[in-house]
C-alpha cells in the first residue's frame, strides 16, 4: 500500500515523545518490581546490581514524569469525557467481542483510551509526588518517617495500578491490528480509521 | 558485619530459603538498667572504639546529649530528660540504640535479600555488603534508629557487638559500664535479674518501676529497666507500645501476593481473550469504505 492510500494519526515529534515514555514506563516497571518483590529481585541485575537500581530509578521517574507531561498537554483536549464515551462504556462486553457496529461513531480516541490517558496522568501525578518523598539521597530531610510510610504505600499501590493499564493499553495495541503502526510510523490505514475513530477520520478527510 | 559463621541465621530479609537450623542457641539480650546509669557515656565512647568509628565532631545544642541524635558512626547516644513531677525533678538518661526487636520492623521492610539478619540468638544484624541504600529499614523501624551513611549510602545501626558475642564476650558498651548498669546474657537471665531489680526499685518508692520488652515487637533483645514503666515515653520519647507500622505492614504483607496475582491475572486475561476472539481486524468491507470516504482508488 503506498504512502497516500493512509491516514497520518501522530506527529514524528509526538511519537517520540511517546517512545520515551513507554521506554520509561517499563524501566520504571522492571526497576521497581525489582524493589517491591524479593521474587523480583533478580531484575535488579539488569540495572547493575541493586544499589544501581536503587540510584537509577528515581531517575528515569523524573524522565517519565517530564515525558508523560508533554504528551498531557498534546492529548488532554481529545481526551476529554463525552455523551459518546458513556454509550461506549455501557457496550463495552460488545466492545470486546468485536461487535462495535451499533456504537457511535468515534472522534480521536475512544473512551477505553481516555481512561487510559486520565488513570495515567493521576497515577503518575502520585508516583512523582510520593517518590519525592521515598527520593532520600535528596529529600530525606524534608519528611517525618510516618509520611515516608504513607508514601511507600502510595507509591507501590500507584505503581501497580500503573502497570495494570499499562497491559491493558499494550494489549489493546496487539489486539487490534493495525494500531501499533501509529506508534512506528505515525500512520495508520483508512480501514482502521473508518472502522475504529470514524468520525476523527471524517475530519481528517474534511467531509464529517 | 558480615556474617558469621559461628552465629546461624533464623530469618533473612528478602529471602525465601529457610537458613540452616539445627543449632539451638539460646537467645541473649541486654538489660540496660536506666536506675544506675550516670550518663557518663563510656558506652559510646566503647561502641566507637570496638567498631572503629569516628564522629564528627558537633556543636553544643543546649543539651547533655552529644551527639543530638543517632548517626551512621554513633549507633549508641545517650539522651538526657529532665522530668520535673511536684516538686521532685529527676534526670532520666537513656541510652538509645537499636532494641533487637524478635519481629525486627526492619527485616520486614528491607527489599535486598540477605542484607539484615537475624541471629538464631536474637542479634539483628545489617550485612553492609548487601544493603542498596534505599531507606525501608528507617521506614520499617518503631523505635527510628537504622540510619543511612551520606559517604556509602548504607544503613547503619548498633550490631549487639555480634562480633564478640559470636566469640563469647558482652558487648563493648557493657564492657565498659562503670556502674554496671548495662548487663549482657540469656535473655531469661535478663530477665530473672531485671525482677530483682524492678522489686529493689519499688522499695525505694518506685512504685511503676518495671522491665521494658514490649510485646508488640515480639520483645526485644535490649531491654531497659525504668522507674518509670508506666510512661515509657518520658524517656526521650521511648514508645510506649512500639509496633511494627500498619502501613508497613500492609505494604510488606498482603500488597505483594496480591499485586503480583493481579499482574498475572491482567496478563492470563489478555492471553485468553486473544486466543478465544482472536484479532480484531480491519474487514476488507471496512478497507473499502475508508477509501471511498477519502475519496481515493481502492487499495
Amino acid at each position: 500500500m503506498s504512502e497516500n492510500n493512509v491516514v497520518s494519526r501522530y506527529t514524528t515529534a509526538a511519537r517520540i515523545n511517546h517512545w520515551i515514555t513507554a521506554i520509561s514506563l517499563i524501566l520504571l516497571a522492571l526497576s521497581g518490581m525489582a524493589l517491591f518483590h524479593p521474587s523480583l529481585f533478580f531484575l535488579t541485575n539488569l540495572f547493575g546490581g541493586g544499589q544501581m537500581t536503587r540510584a537509577i530509578h528515581p531517575w528515569i521517574g523524573v524522565v517519565l514524569f517530564f515525558s508523560f507531561l508533554g504528551l498531557f498537554f498534546r492529548f488532554f483536549t481529545l481526551n476529554l469525557w463525552n455523551r459518546d464515551d458513556t454509550v461506549w462504556m455501557k457496550n463495552l462486553g460488545a466492545v470486546i467481542n468485536d461487535r462495535e457496529e451499533g456504537l457511535p461513531e468515534l472522534g480521536k480516541y475512544n473512551a477505553g483510551q481516555k481512561l487510559v490517558f486520565w488513570g495515567q496522568s493521576i497515577l503518575i501525578l502520585l508516583l512523582f509526588a510520593s517518590g519525592i518523598v521515598l527520593w532520600d539521597v535528596y529529600f530525606e530531610d524534608y519528611t517525618t518517617i510516618d509520611q515516608k510510610r504513607l508514601a511507600a504505600v502510595v507509591h507501590a499501590l500507584c505503581a501497580i495500578g500503573a502497570i495494570l493499564i499499562w497491559i491493558v493499553h499494550v494489549y489493546a495495541a496487539i489486539w487490534i491490528k493495525g494500531t501499533l503502526r501509529a506508534m512506528t510510523r505515525g500512520s495508520v490505514t483508512r480501514g482502521w480509521s473508518w472502522k475504529h475513530h470514524r468520525k476523527w477520520f471524517r475530519q481528517e478527510v474534511g467531509k464529517p | 558485619m558480615a556474617t558469621l559463621q559461628s552465629l546461624d541465621i533464623r530469618r533473612r530479609s528478602a529471602s525465601t530459603e529457610a537458613p540452616p537450623q539445627i543449632r539451638s542457641t539460646i537467645e541473649v539480650a541486654k538489660l540496660i538498667d536506666v536506675s544506675k546509669c550516670i550518663g557518663c557515656k563510656a558506652c559510646q565512647a566503647a561502641c566507637l572504639e570496638w567498631n572503629d568509628l569516628k564522629q564528627e565532631i558537633g556543636y553544643f545544642e543546649g543539651t547533655y546529649d552529644n551527639p543530638t541524635d543517632l548517626t551512621p558512626a554513633s549507633w549508641t547516644v545517650m539522651r538526657f530528660t529532665e522530668y520535673e513531677h511536684g516538686d521532685d525533678l529527676e534526670w532520666l538518661i537513656r541510652k538509645d540504640g537499636c532494641m533487637h526487636c524478635d519481629d525486627p520492623g526492619c527485616l520486614t521492610a528491607c527489599p535486598a535479600p540477605g542484607a539484615i539478619v537475624q541471629y538464631t540468638n536474637g542479634i539483628v544484624d545489617f550485612v553492609s555488603e548487601n544493603c542498596i541504600g534505599c531507606g525501608y529499614c528507617v521506614k520499617g523501624c518503631p523505635f527510628n534508629i537504622p540510619r543511612i551513611s551520606k559517604v556509602d549510602r548504607k544503613a547503619y545501626k548498633c550490631t549487639l557487638c555480634s562480633d564478640r558475642v559470636a566469640v563469647g564476650q558482652a558487648p563493648a558498651c557493657a564492657k565498659a559500664c562503670p556502674t554496671q548498669a548495662i548487663y549482657f546474657g540469656s535473655k531469661a537471665d535478663m530477665i530473672a535479674h531485671a525482677e530483682n531489680r524492678v522489686v529493689d526499685l519499688k522499695s525505694r518508692g518506685f512504685k511503676n518501676a518495671g522491665l521494658y520488652d514490649p510485646p508488640g515487637v515480639g520483645g526485644t533483645h535490649v531491654m531497659y529497666v525504668l522507674h518509670h514503666a508506666d510512661k515509657p515515653s518520658l524517656y526521650a520519647g521511648l514508645p510506649d507500645d512500639p509496633e511494627i507500622s500498619p502501613m508497613v505492614g500492609l505494604w510488606k504483607g498482603v500488597m505483594k501476593p496480591i499485586s503480583l496475582a493481579a499482574i498475572a491475572f491482567a496478563g492470563v486475561f489478555g492471553f485468553l481473550h486473544y486466543i478465544t476472539k482472536g484479532p480484531n481486524e480491519v474487514s476488507e468491507a471496512d478497507q473499502r469504505k475508508g477509501d471511498d470516504l477519502a475519496g481515493g482508488k481502492h487499495s
